[in-house]
């Protein structure tokens, strides 16, 4: 695994590259992170030498050069022995930039089959080379579909994750937030609450209020508290009613330890939540949360740039069989992604290379008033992602988190782009609302859906 | 795969478009408009379409506004001495101004040259920071911090104001200060909703590189999310929990009970 540098000479300049991970750090798009990190390109000129450079890159260097060191990082070992070579071979033969043209050609049948025989560094490196149209397209080509009380992510449809975070977690104000956006037709990926603490008993009430709404309507779908892994895991082994196991998950073996995970701790909650077989349709259990930055931040991105680690977390994920994974990309703020442009192109990026390694991937539209960023570029993200086939975004009422304070999509954001693009809800949920009269009338709350079956009253 | 077809834009969303005039916020239907009584998030705020109705769209954008200001709000560290009543110090980071601390988090973690800290081994050392908002810190750190000294069962050590400060500089300070554990209470990045949250970070044995995962976070404090009593009395609990397990963070589960400690 010795490294080789990488040249490129560009109008008589001569630019070298010491290792792979430089030449993809210099080939990434402009963002903060990189520059915070020390590691950006130094000039556009230097940019676009190593973008060639990297076009020129045959596939298989992928498998022959790690960016973080095998031996004291176990999330290459995982990148590694899970690479499926007959996966591989169609695209075996070809340069990162060759194998740009290939996924733009490609039937959807043969990108989605492709999935096993990617690395995240290989999904990453053909992305810094593509547009944003690019990224959309192929994108739009892979097929993910997942289930555990409805399916997730057939050909036309949109999910919402239903997202009422109350300041404090008081029921009541939570159940409020549900119904709103059951009637504004989100929910359908995930009932999904962040809590304001991690407090077991906290965490415990919410799953059971949760439980009682989604049994109360009789909602085909599955709800979440996204608590740490390992509170999730004791709140199971105290009989709460855990649909799925969420965990923020990161591309290195240190960024994971910084989040206080690691690879077995995740597969020992998997199998513990498996074990409970509350899926009626499928056993996708898990819920993953990832987003650029989170490497840096933790001080545990071994010098890669932030895009590649984000699509390592990916690796991590899909050996986890996941219902729902999603970037949370303007969450971090503006170290790592300064501007909705930045934003934007990362949450492409990130869905691009979610879709093609395998994932469901979903994204959280969303800045925080540090980052100079206002809802006119979310539309915008929200609007390219929907068209790139995006499996699910967020609902969040009135797009105003009044919990994590920032700005994600609201339940109206959910609904316009459904309507604009001829989107629809998972099948079972849609059956669903229109079983309730969910949208028959503007003006009135369903006689099914009264707040007072809720505890609303 | 085969139970939906491919969007093809022919059929209609799953709820209807509405009726394309532009509906008063006054006209959202009662009892939709009443889950408002139930939480401060943005519910109930009707159709126009599938859009948002006007005036809810320009209350959105007005909060924003706020938001934004907010973040370039400074500490009056005068005045947050004044409140605080207490001996203190005063420390900056290696940030030099607010977009230098915005674009270079490192800085904002690491103190600046010629910072002057007490030594006082054993002490819980609070540090009052900035953050991302200097609002809530000037409003409600005081307050906390009256309220906790009361509960501690370690000797309570200096106070330290930072400016242009990230919660990891308080690893840093209480380093040089020998404290058993740090409470940094910082500034939380303005929402919407709020542009005052304090939030309360304990860190047990606090030294340079600890991570994120080896603190316990109190979030959101301010009267009208985790009120002064609260926050306080869970932060006592955690300290006390820390010291008999030696550690905070993911290795310290907060199984706090509900019910309310016996205050002061």
């Amino acid at each position: 695994m010795a490294a080789m540098p990488f040249a490129q000479t560009l109008g008589g300049t001569r630019f070298v590259f010491d290792d792979l991970k430089t030449l993809l750090a210099r080939a990434t798009p402009l963002r903060s992170g990189d520059v915070l990190a020390g590691i950006a390109a130094a000039s556009a000129a230097e940019r676009i030498a190593a973008q060639r450079a990297l076009a020129d890159l045959p596939l298989s260097h992928f498998l022959s050069e790690a960016v973080v060191p095998f031996e004291t990082d176990e999330v290459t070992r995982l990148i590694m022995d899970r690479h499926d070579a007959a996966a591989f071979a169609p695209v075996r033969h070809l340069t990162v930039g060759g194998f740009r043209d290939w996924l733009l050609v490609a039937e959807p049948a043969a990108v989605t089959a492709l999935a096993p025989g990617l690395t995240p560094e290989m999904a990453a490196a053909v992305s810094k080379i593509m547009r944003v149209a690019d990224l959309m397209q192929v994108a739009a080509k892979c097929r993910v579909v997942t289930r555990f009380r409805n399916t997730i992510g057939l050909p036309g449809t949109l999910s919402i994750r239903l997202q009422p975070n109350h300041p404090t977690d008081d029921p009541r104000g939570i159940a409020a937030g549900v119904l709103d956006g059951l009637l504004l037709g989100a929910g359908d990926a995930v009932i999904g609450i962040n809590p304001a603490t991690d407090n077991v008993e906290a965490v415990m009430r919410v799953l059971e209020m949760l439980d009682r709404v989604r049994d109360r309507f009789e909602i085909p779908t599955q709800t979440c508290v996204l608590s740490h892994v390992t509170t999730t895991m004791l709140a199971m082994d105290r009989g709460a009613p855990v649909d799925l196991v969420f965990q923020s998950i990161g591309g290195t073996q240190a960024t994971n330890a910084s989040f206080g995970v690691s690879l077995s701790v995740l597969k020992e909650a998997r199998e513990q939540a498996l074990a409970l077989g509350r899926g009626t349709l499928g056993d996708n259990v898990m819920y993953f949360e990832t987003g650029q930055g989170s490497a840096l931040s933790a001080e545990a991105h071994h010098g890669v740039d932030q895009q590649t680690i984000e699509a390592r977390a990916y690796a991590v994920a899909r050996e986890f069989h996941p219902l729902l994974v999603n970037t949370v990309v303007g969450f971090i703020g503006p170290e790592y992604l300064f501007d909705g442009k930045q934003i934007l192109r990362a949450g492409l990026e990130d869905h691009f290379c979610g879709k093609l390694l395998g994932l469901p991937m979903g994204v959280d539209v969303c800045y925080t008033n540090h980052a100079e960023a206002d809802q006119d570029d979310m539309d915008t993200l929200l609007t390219c992602l929907a068209v790139a086939g995006v499996t699910y975004v967020m609902g969040v009422p009135g797009a105003d988190d009044v919990m994590l304070a920032y700005q994600s999509t609201s339940f109206h954001d959910g609904l316009t782009a459904r309507a604009m693009l001829g989107k629809r809800a998972a099948p079972e949920f849609e059956d669903w609302m229109t079983r309730m009269g969910i949208g028959l009338d503007a003006d009135r709350i369903p006689a099914r859906l009264s707040p007072a079956l809720i505890g609303l009253e | 795969m085969s139970a939906a077809d491919q969007g093809d834009g022919d059929r209609e969303a799953a709820l209807p478009e509405g009726r394309g005039d532009l509906p008063r916020q006054d006209d959202a239907p009662a009892l939709w408009r009443d889950l408002r009584r139930f939480t401060d998030a943005r519910v109930g705020l009707g159709r126009a379409g599938t859009a948002v109705p006007t005036a809810a769209h320009l209350d959105f954008q007005e909060a924003h506004a706020r938001a934004r200001d907010a973040v370039w709000s400074a500490l009056d560290v005068p005045a947050l001495a004044r409140a605080i009543g207490l001996p203190h110090a005063r420390v900056r980071s290696m940030a030099a101004d607010r977009r230098s601390y915005l674009l270079r988090p490192d800085l904002g973690r690491r103190l600046a040259e010629n910072a002057s800290i007490p030594h006082a081994p054993g002490t819980v050392a609070f540090v009052i920071a900035d953050g991302l908002c200097a609002i809530g810190v000037q409003r409600h750190a005081p307050a906390v911090l009256q309220r906790i000294l009361p509960l501690l069962a370690l000797p309570p050590g200096p106070i330290v104001i930072a400016e242009q400060a990230r919660v990891a500089l308080g690893d840093d300070i209480a380093e040089r200060i020998g404290a058993a554990a740090v409470v940094v209470m910082i500034g939380e990045r303005p929402g919407l909703s709020a542009t005052d949250s304090l939030g309360l970070y304990i860190t047990w044995a606090p030294r340079r590189g600890r991570t994120d995962a080896e603190r316990n976070c109190i979030s959101n404090v301010r009267p009208g999310g985790m009120g002064y009593d609260d926050a306080a009395a869970k932060a006592a609990w955690l300290l006390r929990a820390a010291q008999r397990l030696g550690a905070t963070g993911v290795a310290l589960k907060d199984d706090m009970p509900a019910i309310a400690l016996p205050g002061p």
